[in-house]
């Protein structure tokens, strides 16, 4: 390794920091570096290329590939000799509109559950932000708490809640009842999937929402209120405008988990209330058809980067103007 | 401190409840002397000693530790290399891969990996679940470690090689114990994701083989049991035990480095 | 041969050239400055020294050693880093042990030869102590001590003392000049403030741009700098530039913008119609109400323009007829007086021809 030894990484960037504050720099020993470079970095690498970016590269095939007879995958290479790849399963997918209303059906609950934990998290996520220095970290880790216990846990509690015999249901009926009404089943109902959806999904809107009021200055508050505007002006118009990018991070951070959602529905939900993620589950565990399994995965997933890409795009946006 | 408007409380009170009272209500019934569990009829113990005795229970927790405990390792080594890798070297794919399995939906990572293991006729089983749940846990391992060397003072390791150590000895030596909160903090998390993980077990564990998720949805798919409520509890407890082992393992583990950094 | 000998070392990072053909040697026993404001390339080339950078161009020799394949922890050099970088979790017994357990000193040793390099920093006693109880200044005696411990040939001080309140600043570099008697070891020296550089340094390398603009002893630096970089960067200097009417080696005549001609003794020669700077130190002006008796060598007129009352001195900014601004500093040692002049007076300025120094451009 002599002085002139080609830098194996960029430099351009680098260059735009002043030098003398480079001290705190990478240890940069560039012909070293790159054999460090890999013995850190190839192991992880390789595990998820292998375990990872190989399984999702084989489902993108596969989703071009026919079904099986018998289910799974039909061989590659049909009895002609011929690459047996097609775009029928996606053509199905756009065809029959039965799926598109899947999707839209699990949109809907999405969209529903985003707006019912930006309602319940911002007073919390005000309030803790608001709290003192001391009190704050407690109150958000009780928020993150429920969101450490296991995920059937949390759907079961809802079983029990609203299973026909506890009080709730009983309550709910009688109140029916009173009316003449018929009572209503709450448990395998689309009620009771969205209810565990926000409740499943709370913490995640309180997390962004808080670290973006947290930073809100008291001082612009004071100002609008020194000029005349009442407390639900300094909200409209100053608090939540400046809470935007919160709340964008908050809604991606619910809205994505919940439109691939697969237990709660599954759990708690009637025979209509079939969304993308039972969809998904039954052709690869019931029916058995891989290729159109995958197509409803591939759509699924571009729809939840495309709305992370939005969302991310929006908030930086919404920072960038109000920094 | 300004005097907030009693309805933000009560908003707030509400939120906590509708947090809390699920989760105590699935503690409390799990001590009621009653199959449903509807109403409180007495105190026991019965639904703790059935869980006990329940041969597929005990075999499906056993199952879930063992996984668990070979993912948090493993996750952890590798997750610590990458969040190493990312801090220190300039990269493009890792930080990709790194980051893709905790941002895609759960249920793709599931299904793609069964036409995986299926595809290479890998049996499906606690190998193939392990190394599915690996593959998610390195992501966030890397994520806590490396924001720990983040906040971490770069030329503490330029004063280790200054002092003659060789760069594994500066990592042995100085990196390694200033970021060792972040990689227990990670191993926890690890274990906690790979007890916790439903959906990707569900695709990758196979008929046949059980983990302690997969035994719990199979119970309530059939029917509600306060049985289910005992291994509930006692899984939240060991959750909360976990955390709370986390939060005091982490400030002792470095009772000062805040101060130190002018 | 020089202990450190660095020949013709180029860095660059993109675009940016930090370091630009840099040549110098530094001997052994000597205190050695780099000084030069942020982004001369000063650490830059320290880092290249310690190992923390290698070089595009030029060699690094130590001891007639070529350094270029030595990583850090091989190079018989030690750093003293500006944020000190004292391992938290350590001690401060720990710190300093750390490099005597990388050189596999047996244990036995080490005790003694800890003691000793903390007696040398004044520290004894503080071993148990972790850095987050040490005040700025302790934790700079564990930094020197922890780097002096092993012993190196040289010692490279990253602005060690750029941290620390002025009054400790003033103490910890009596104490390092000190210090670098004692352990007779070369010192190379990184800082911005010129102050600690003139006091502290054998010699100076003043830095701009990536060069050296001049290498010399602080007497040379302040009294005779080579560029107007130097003499504008090393304390206050009125700079007066223009075409050079004669320079003959001994005397030069300048015709200075806005002010008229200014004369100066030089030894340098240089053709006419070139153009020159005079470099004069506010102290060295005359200020006073009336004319000198005799004739000086330069002479203006004008009036205060507004005067910095420091204590010590005060300065004044005189507007010369011309319409050049000229500072000039009186020390107000006389006690109770404020200031002899104030805006608005008339004042007359004059100085001799020594007074001044010349710069070719």
């Amino acid at each position: 390794m002599g002085s002139s030894a080609p830098h194996p990484e960029p430099l351009a960037a680098r260059g735009e920091r002043e030098p003398s504050t480079r001290e705190a720099g990478e240890g940069r020993r560039k012909p070293r570096a790159s054999l460090g470079k890999w013995l850190v970095g190839a192991p992880p690498l390789l595990y998820l290329l292998v375990f990872f970016a190989a399984p999702t590269l084989i489902m993108v095939l596969a989703s071009f590939r026919s079904p099986g007879e018998f289910g799974g995958l039909a061989p590659i290479v049909d009895e002609t000799g011929k690459l047996d790849l097609n775009v029928d399963s996606y053509v199905r997918f756009v065809t029959e509109p039965v799926f598109a209303r899947v999707f839209v059906k699990s949109a809907w609950y999405a969209t529903l559950t985003t707006l019912f934990c930006l309602l319940l998290a911002y007073p919390l996520a005000t309030l803790i932000a608001k709290s003192s220095r001391k009190y704050r970290d407690l109150l958000l880790l009780l928020v993150i708490l429920p969101f450490w216990s296991n995920f059937l846990i949390r759907i079961y509690a809802w079983m029990i809640i609203l299973g026909p015999n506890a009080a709730l249901a009983k309550l709910v009926n009688g109140t029916l009842a009173l009316f003449g009404a018929a009572p209503v089943p709450l448990l395998f109902s689309g009620f009771a999937v969205l209810v565990c959806l926000v409740y499943v999904s709370l913490p995640f809107m309180v997390l962004p929402l808080y670290a973006n009021l947290e930073k809100h200055d008291q001082a612009l508050l004071d100002a609008a209120q020194d000029l005349g505007a009442n407390a639900w002006q300094r909200f409209w118009r100053v608090t939540f405008p400046l809470s935007l990018p919160g709340v964008y991070a908050g809604a991606a951070l619910v809205f994505i988990p919940a439109l691939g959602i697969f237990a709660i529905p599954d759990i708690l939900g009637g025979p209509e209330d079939t969304l993308i993620g039972n969809l998904i589950k039954q052709q690869f565990l019931e029916t058995r058809d891989w290729p159109f399994g995958s197509v409803l995965s591939i759509v699924l997933t571009v729809a939840a980067l495309m709305l992370a890409g939005i969302a991310a795009w929006v908030g930086r946006r919404g920072a960038g103007r109000r920094a | 401190m300004r005097r907030r408007p009693a309805w933000l409380w009560a908003a707030a009170i509400f939120a906590y409840a509708f947090l809390y009272v699920p989760l105590l209500i699935v503690v409390v019934y799990s001590f009621n002397d009653s199959r449903l569990n509807a109403e409180w009829v007495g105190f026991t113990f019965d639904w703790y000693r059935t869980l006990a005795s329940d041969d597929q229970m005990l075999k499906a927790a056993g199952n879930s530790l063992m996984i668990g405990i070979v993912v948090s390792f493993v996750s952890t080594v590798l997750g610590t290399m990458a969040g190493l890798a990312m801090h220190r070297y300039r990269l493009r794919l890792l930080p990709i891969l790194i980051v893709a399995p905790i941002a895609i939906p759960e249920i793709l990572m599931g299904v793609s990996l069964l036409i995986f293991f299926v595809l290479l006729n890998f049996t499906l089983g606690l190998v193939s679940v392990a190394l599915a749940h690996i593959a998610f846990c390195i992501g966030f391992v890397a994520i806590v470690v490396r924001a720990r060397l983040a906040g971490m003072d770069e030329t503490l390791t330029e004063a280790a090689r200054d002092c003659g150590a060789t760069p594994a000895s500066a990592f042995r030596y100085v990196t390694l114990p200033l970021i060792m909160p972040g990689v227990i903090a990670g191993a926890l998390m690890a274990f906690t994701l790979s007890i916790d993980d439903f959906v990707i077990t569900f695709f990758t564990a196979g008929a046949g083989t059980i983990t302690l998720p997969l035994q719990i949805y199979s119970m309530i798919k059939i029917s509600v049991t306060p049985e289910v409520n005992a291994v509930s509890t006692l899984l939240m407890l060991l959750t909360l035990l976990l955390i709370v082992v986390a939060a005091k393992l982490s400030p002792t583990l470095l009772p000062s480095e805040r101060e130190t950094t002018p | 041969m020089a202990l450190l000998d660095i020949q013709g070392v180029t860095r660059r990072f993109g675009d940016f050239t930090a370091v630009d053909n840099v040549s110098l040697a530094v001997e052994a026993g000597e205190f050695f400055t780099l000084l030069g404001p942020s982004g001369c390339g000063k650490t830059t080339l320290l880092r290249m020294i310690a190992g923390f950078d290698l070089p595009d161009a030029g060699r690094i020799l130590l001891n007639g050693e070529d350094l270029a394949d030595s990583p850090p922890e091989l190079r018989p050099v030690r750093t003293v880093f500006q944020s000190y970088a004292l391992f938290p979790h350590m001690s401060v017994e720990g710190n300093v042990a750390f490099p005597l357990q990388m050189a596999r000193v047996p244990s036995g040793e080490r005790k003694a030869r800890i003691e000793a390099a903390l007696e040398d920093v004044r520290l004894q006693g503080f071993n148990r102590r972790y850095p987050h109880e040490l005040s700025g200044g302790q934790k700079q005696r564990v930094a020197i001590a922890r780097a002096l411990v092993t012993h190196p040939t040289m010692l490279l001080l990253d602005e060690p003392l750029a941290a620390l309140d002025a009054k400790l600043r003033e103490d910890l570099s009596i104490e390092l000049i000190n210090l670098q008697k004692e352990v007779g070891i070369a010192f190379v020296y990184v800082t911005h403030d010129q102050t600690e550089a003139l006091a502290l340094s054998h010699r100076i390398a003043v830095m701009n741009r990536g060069r050296i603009e001049q290498l010399d002893e602080p007497s040379k630096i302040y009294g005779f700098p080579r560029t107007r970089f130097v003499a504008d960067f090393i304390g206050h200097c009125n700079l007066f530039s223009g075409p050079i009417r004669e320079a003959n080696g001994s005397l030069a005549l300048v015709d200075v913008d806005g002010l008229g001609p200014v004369r100066v003794a030089t030894a340098t020669s240089a053709a006419g119609g070139a153009r020159g700077t005079i470099a004069l130190r506010p102290e060295k002006i005359r200020i006073a109400a009336e004319a000198p008796s005799g004739t000086p060598d330069n002479h203006f007129h004008g009036a205060v323009r507004d005067l910095l009352y420091m204590g010590d001195v005060t300065v004044y900014r005189v507007a010369i007829e011309g319409g050049t601004i000229v500072e000039a500093l009186l020390a107000n040692s006389q006690s109770g007086r404020a200031k002899f002049f104030e805006v608005g007076d008339a004042v007359d300025v004059s100085w001799p021809v020594g007074a001044g120094h010349f710069i070719v451009e």
